[in-house]
């Protein structure tokens, strides 16, 4: 396996929702639950899992747009909340950021070049006239023409202003790419346009992904590796395949089976769909409410990560005997 | 036995500073007794404007200057306000895409159901409050008599998109609407969404309308699928036909393009996957000639000459497309 890029450590995140006048108790929601996750130059890491899974706080540590409740992450084996000011500014460069809504995420009284030229301008890298070469030369590699340069972002449709955010996250030439729902508010036509796009992306500078969707069939056609989560813990993480064709975890299971299949013959669904995920904090498994298979230890014990077989790892009392 | 919803050459046309443009220029459907008919295409297709020409529901700027939208033998279109009024809830029903926005925050879910009985049906207030709960019970809420006391903010997403359709069936409509019921919803709740849907239509004999974007809902949840392109129906069939042999080179592209293939199998991660270049034409600038002509792979000079119209190539099975033919010989 290639050289380790980032490495999470036990990473805790917990928000306090306080009291208010009207709610009186306290609550604390434990969005990122003692998380542990690596990754690998040039791979992409799939994270998948439903809203409030914490997929997207996750996201935020890693970039540093959140401090942790405890816990590390690694970056090339520095701790990133060591960092000081000047160090700092490097490992923004080199990690960079895709926003899932490309609406929100420009801003409106830029041009497309000055967006894309900005975070040059902010580290101080090259001259005037090399910026606009290199805006330039970047806008034509993510399919935007140079006669677009000087629009603003309501000129362009949700895919072309996806194409603007993503040559922003590159013109900085980082080496990880977080996507954060890159996809998820386009048409499905323009969805395969993106995706193909950020594969190519990837091959031409040598990127490393982690790649952040809900939707289980985006997540396998880009990710080498696939990590599950539910409820702020990782409950599955194994090789693409393996996710796919042999899941171990039931709520991987419960996933792959709410998936409505594009073929009309196979109405019939393997796994029973039950529940709604529990934000209270219970004893035991997270998942055990909407669990077919729950037994008593689910409710006494909680169930860690653990490599079940050679590089598969789970987090079921039960994992490969169900 | 004439068909429980039928619209004929239906134009639905929109005023804007810009100019009037038609969301729904020219749709004919129809909708038998007991039958889910799924509606797809990307948004601004007119799919959600064709449901709401349908419940007249059109907003201010907007105005339906041609056609027939005949449901239960009458009509719609010639009717007043108040005759569409006693319909709408009771004979015909929908539910929106985001529950939240739909359901009035400062109201007890159960009020609000027990409001669209009184309304329709000849209940005290007390009776329609009982009957709300009944109504929250059958869409499978636990605990109704206490979820019925509670505001919208309080229930998940899930559970409101279950009020709402509790409302929507407190009348036993025989058509419900559902406008991307579970988009903002997580696969698994949008997997109890669709089969509380369809277990209701059952249990009712109730035709559905399901409009969506996404091609697995149709495939699960439709027997009939209609797609639409700018404004027009561009292909439409039972769905194993068109999922089987989809005749428009727009359905086509659409169901290629998917990420995971329409069987889900084996299929090569290193592939790109198929596209369609370009992007919806502007409603404000239609070119004559084939809407999809600038992002078709096989346009040709009567394309961009002619409109194409709907034409059944195989028994139901209609498209759009003046090449059809030439397509079907050069795939098999």
């Amino acid at each position: 396996m290639s050289a380790l890029l980032v490495e999470i450590k036990k990473i805790n995140k917990k928000y306090n929702l306080g009291s208010g006048i009207l709610n009186s108790q306290k609550r604390i929601v434990h969005a990122v639950n003692n998380i542990d996750l690596q990754l690998y130059r040039g791979e992409t890491l799939g994270l998948v899992g439903e809203s409030g899974c914490g997929k997207s706080t996750l996201a935020r540590l890693i970039i540093r747009l959140e401090k942790p409740s405890s816990g590390h992450i690694f970056f090339q084996g520095e701790d990133i909340f060591c960092y000081n000011k000047e160090r700092l500014k490097t490992y923004r460069r080199n990690v960079q950021l895709i926003f899932q809504d490309p609406y929100s995420s420009l801003n409106p009284r830029k041009s497309a070049a000055s967006i894309i030229k900005e975070p040059l301008i902010i580290h101080h890298i090259g001259k005037s006239n090399e910026r606009e070469e290199s805006v330039l030369e970047l806008m034509a590699k993510v399919g935007l023409n140079k006669e677009q340069a000087d629009r603003y972002p309501h000129e362009f449709s949700g895919g072309q202003r996806q194409r603007i955010g993503i040559a922003r996250a590159l013109i900085l030439r980082p080496e990880l790419i977080i996507a954060d729902e890159p996809v998820s508010a386009l048409d499905v036509s323009i969805q395969a346009q993106i995706l193909n796009l950020l594969k190519d992306l990837k091959q031409d500078f040598g990127l490393t992904y982690l790649f952040i969707s809900h939707d289980l069939n985006v997540i396998r056609h880009m990710s080498d590796r696939i990590a599950v989560m539910y409820l702020g813990k990782i409950v599955e993480m194994a090789a693409n395949s393996d996710i796919y064709n042999r899941p171990l975890h039931p709520y991987t299971r419960m996933l792959l089976s709410a998936l409505p299949s594009c073929d009309p013959k196979m109405k019939r669904r393997s796994m029973v769909i039950r529940g709604e995920a529990q934000m209270e904090e219970a004893i035991g498994c997270s998942f055990q409410s909407r669990c077919p298979y729950k037994s008593v230890i689910c409710s006494d014990a909680e169930p860690l990560l653990k490599e079940i077989e050679n590089n598969r790892f789970c987090a079921c009392h039960f994992a490969g005997s169900i | 036995m004439p068909p429980l919803l039928e619209i004929k050459n239906l134009i639905t046309v929109f005023d804007t500073t810009r100019g009037r443009i038609k969301a729904v220029d020219g749709v004919s459907l129809s909708v038998n007794t007991g039958e889910t008919l799924g509606i797809v295409g990307e948004s601004g297709c007119g799919k959600t404007m064709l449901a709401l020409s349908i419940m007249g529901l059109i907003p201010q700027n907007g105005s339906i200057i041609n056609g027939e939208i005949t449901f239960l033998g009458n009509d719609l279109l010639k009717m007043s306000a108040n005759e569409i009024r006693a319909k709408r809830g009771n004979e015909m029903a929908m539910i929106f895409q985001e529950p939240m926005t739909s359901l009035n925050p400062v109201f007890r879910v159960g009020e609000q159901i027990a409001e669209v009985i009184k309304l329709h049906q000849n209940l005290s207030a007390k009776d329609a409050f009982a009957l709300s709960i009944k109504k929250l019970q059958e869409v499978g809420i636990p605990q109704p008599e206490r979820r019925a006391q509670d505001y919208p903010h309080q229930l998940s997403g899930g559970m409101r998109q279950r009020v709402m359709i509790a409302m929507a069936m407190s009348c036993h409509p025989q058509l419900l609407l559902a406008d991307e019921p579970t988009t903002a919803l997580d696969v698994t709740i949008q997997a109890q969404i669709l089969d509380l849907i369809s277990m209701l239509k059952e249990k009712n004999n109730m035709a559905v309308i399901l409009i969506t974007h996404d091609l697995g809902i149709i495939a699960q949840a439709a027997e009939k699928v209609a797609v639409m392109y700018a404004g027009k129906i561009v292909e439409s069939s039972n769905v194993e036909e068109t999922f089987a042999d989809p005749l428009h080179p727009y359905t086509r592209g659409l169901i290629d393009s998917l990420p995971v293939g329409c069987t889900g199998g084996n299929e090569d991660r290193d592939k790109y996957l198929k596209t369609i270049p370009g992007s919806v034409p502007s409603l404000y600038d239609l070119k004559p000639g084939c809407r999809f002509l600038e992002r078709c792979p096989y346009a040709d000079n009567k394309c961009a000459g002619r409109e194409p119209i709907l034409e059944e190539f195989g028994p139901g099975h209609w498209a759009a497309c003046w090449n059809v033919r030439n397509i079907q010989k050069e795939k098999h």
